[in-house]
Formats: structure tokens, C-alpha cells, sequence
């Protein structure tokens, strides 16, 4: 086996964009739930509103991770 | 032992499991070849997914009682979720009353082209090509548009939308074409994609898994390494297919309820 070759990384850079890419969302995420957990907290008689409004902010965050994923099938 | 081990994982690592592609979503076309209604698997899997869907709402509709048995409840109960939980909590009663079929229309279609992803034999959501959420998308951006002109007018939608009052003037330079490019592109853009990326990258992560479990388990030279290996892949395989189960139930909701929000947008707000 040739030695040098022992480290040798074969693929494809989109992967490493992608990897990027879901950091925003994952702290989008990250604030997104932290703070619908939190005012379920304070106030859990609004928990049905919080968690609808926390779905729709959800799919918007997630829409982002996704644009990445999307921008590596059609690269 | 280092040596042998790191030799046939090299070869290993070269003949390569059959890892899924893209081009999984094109699969050849397998009746009426050539024609404008040549049928390729995921066609034909939405052509069954929805066979399926109205034999299963059509009997239970059809058998339905008074007093509802188990199944008559599971369905009762989904039909509730979607009117009580996605309609009226964003609409009201009184607007959503009129929405309530389109929108568990939409729900029930896109959860069970979903949930094809993870039947087996099917093994692919029928709305993991762009086309399928495409047109439910067009079709959530003409009620839209239909619920605003018949409640606001066209004319007061475009000024409430695109003219927002109470801005400077020089503003609705910029402000105008973003507003008209979000009705008209980047809301039914964003569902669309949303949709079908979701069910792409479940089928590729899903199909990735067992093929690296089969890889593992039954061509790899090594079985000394190559159970334990392919077992975890399969857990891998096992727990990813419960987790696009979720994700089939969350597209469909999320779906839903951006339906349901984009509509409510076009109503004025008292």
C-alpha cells in the first residue's frame, strides 16, 4: 500500500457546503424552540396557539436548511 | 492483522455498496412509453397511494355510525385534528368553515404520498419529485389569490400588499416588486420546495442505510468486522424509517398549515 495515499480523501465539496449551510438553520432551530419551550412556560394555557406559531416559524427555518440541499442536487 | 484488516476494508471501499443517486427520482418509464401519459414508478405509486386513500375514506364514509368503532374514531379523529387544530386555531370558525375540505384534502393526500416512502414494495414518497407539491402549491396560490380578491378586491390587495401604508414613499421602490415576487413565486416556491426536498433527502439517508447494512453484512469480506458494522447501519436504517414516518405526518401538517396561513393573509384584518 502506497503511504501516501493512506490519508487520501475522495468526494465532493458540496458536501462540506451543505455542512455550512445547516449551521444557520440549526441555531435558528435552537432559538426557535428554546423560546416557544419558554413561553409555554410562562403562560401554558396558550400552548396550542405557541405551538402553531412555532411550526410555522419552524417550516421557515428548515425551508433554509433545505435550499442548501437542493442547491447540491442541481449544482 | 492491521494490515489484512486495512486491505480488504481498501477493497472493500472499492468495489462500494450501490449507494442511491438522484437518479433514483427518474426512474425509466414502464407503460405507454412515448406518449404524454407515459407512467414511470412514482406515478404509478401515486395512482395506488390514491386508489388507496379513496377505497379507505370512501368505506369508512360509506360504513360510517352513529356511534363510531375503532377505525371510524381513528379517521373521526384525524379529520378533527385537521378542522380543529390546523383550521379554525389559525382562521376562526367562521372564515374556516369554507376551508375546512380543501385544506384536509391537502393534509390526508400529502400525508399517505408520504408515507409511501417507507411502505415497503413502494419504497419511494410519491412527492418526491418537484411536480406532485408543485401542484398543490398552485393550487393553495389560486385560493390565495381568489380569497383576496373576493374579500378585499384585487386593486386593495396590491396596495395593502405592495403598498403597505403608513411607509415613506421612496421605500415602495424597493418594497413593491419583493412584496408582488413573495405572493406570487416565493410562497408556492418555498412549499414546493420544502415538500419534496424533505422526501428527497428521507429516501437518500433511508436507502444510504441499508445499503451500507447489505454492504456490510453480506459482501463485505470481513465478517469479523462486518456484522457489527452492517448491524448498526440497519439500526441506523430502522430508527431513520420510524423518523420519516414522523416526518411524513410533519410535511403533511406543516403543508397544511401554511395553507391555511397564506389564505388567511389574503382576508382583511379587521
Amino acid at each position: 500500500m502506497d503511504i501516501i495515499t493512506l490519508a487520501e480523501v475522495a468526494g465532493n465539496l458540496s458536501v462540506i457546503g451543505y455542512g455550512l449551510a445547516t449551521i444557520g438553520p440549526g441555531i435558528g432551530l435552537g432559538i426557535l424552540f428554546g423560546k416557544a419551550m419558554e413561553s409555554t412556560a410562562r403562560q401554558p394555557e396558550m400552548s396550542g396557539k405557541i405551538q402553531t406559531i412555532m411550526f410555522i416559524g419552524l417550516a421557515l427555518v428548515e425551508l433554509l436548511g433545505l435550499l442548501g440541499f437542493v442547491a447540491l442536487l442541481i449544482k | 492483522m492491521m494490515e489484512t484488516v486495512g486491505t480488504s476494508m481498501l477493497l472493500a471501499a472499492g468495489a462500494g455498496p450501490e449507494l442511491p443517486t438522484v437518479n433514483d427520482f427518474l426512474p425509466p418509464e414502464i407503460l405507454f412509453q412515448g406518449t404524454p401519459f407515459a407512467i414511470n414508478r412514482i406515478i404509478l405509486i401515486r395512482l395506488v397511494a390514491t386508489v388507496v386513500l379513496l377505497l379507505v375514506l370512501g368505506i369508512t364514509a360509506a360504513r360510517a355510525k352513529l356511534i363510531p368503532g375503532r377505525w371510524q374514531g381513528l379517521i373521526e379523529y384525524g379529520i378533527d385534528f385537521v378542522r380543529n387544530n390546523v383550521v379554525y386555531e389559525t382562521m376562526g370558525e367562521l372564515r374556516g368553515r369554507r376551508y375546512v375540505p380543501m385544506i384536509a384534502t391537502l393534509f390526508f393526500t400529502i400525508f399517505i404520498f408520504n408515507l409511501f416512502g417507507i411502505i415497503p414494495g413502494a419504497n419511494m414518497a410519491a412527492t418526491a419529485t418537484v411536480t406532485m407539491p408543485l401542484v398543490f402549491a398552485i393550487w393553495v396560490l389560486v385560493q390565495y389569490w381568489i380569497a383576496a380578491c373576493r374579500e378585499k378586491g384585487f386593486f386593495r390587495y396590491i396596495r395593502d400588499e405592495c403598498f403597505t401604508p403608513g411607509v415613506p414613499w421612496p421605500i415602495y421602490i424597493l418594497l413593491a416588486p419583493i412584496q408582488l415576487i413573495e405572493l406570487l413565486i416565493i410562497r408556492p416556491a418555498s412549499l414546493t420546495i420544502r415538500l419534496f426536498a424533505n422526501m428527497i433527502s428521507g429516501h437518500l439517508v433511508l436507502a444510504t442505510c441499508l445499503a451500507f447494512a447489505q454492504y456490510w453484512m453480506v459482501e463485505a469480506a470481513n465478517k469479523f468486522v462486518g456484522i457489527p458494522v452492517g448491524g448498526i447501519w440497519f439500526l441506523g436504517g430502522f430508527v431513520m424509517t420510524l423518523f420519516e414516518a414522523f416526518i411524513a405526518f410533519l410535511q403533511a401538517y406543516v403543508f397544511a398549515i401554511l395553507a391555511t396561513v397564506y389564505i388567511n393573509l389574503s382576508y382583511p384584518d379587521e
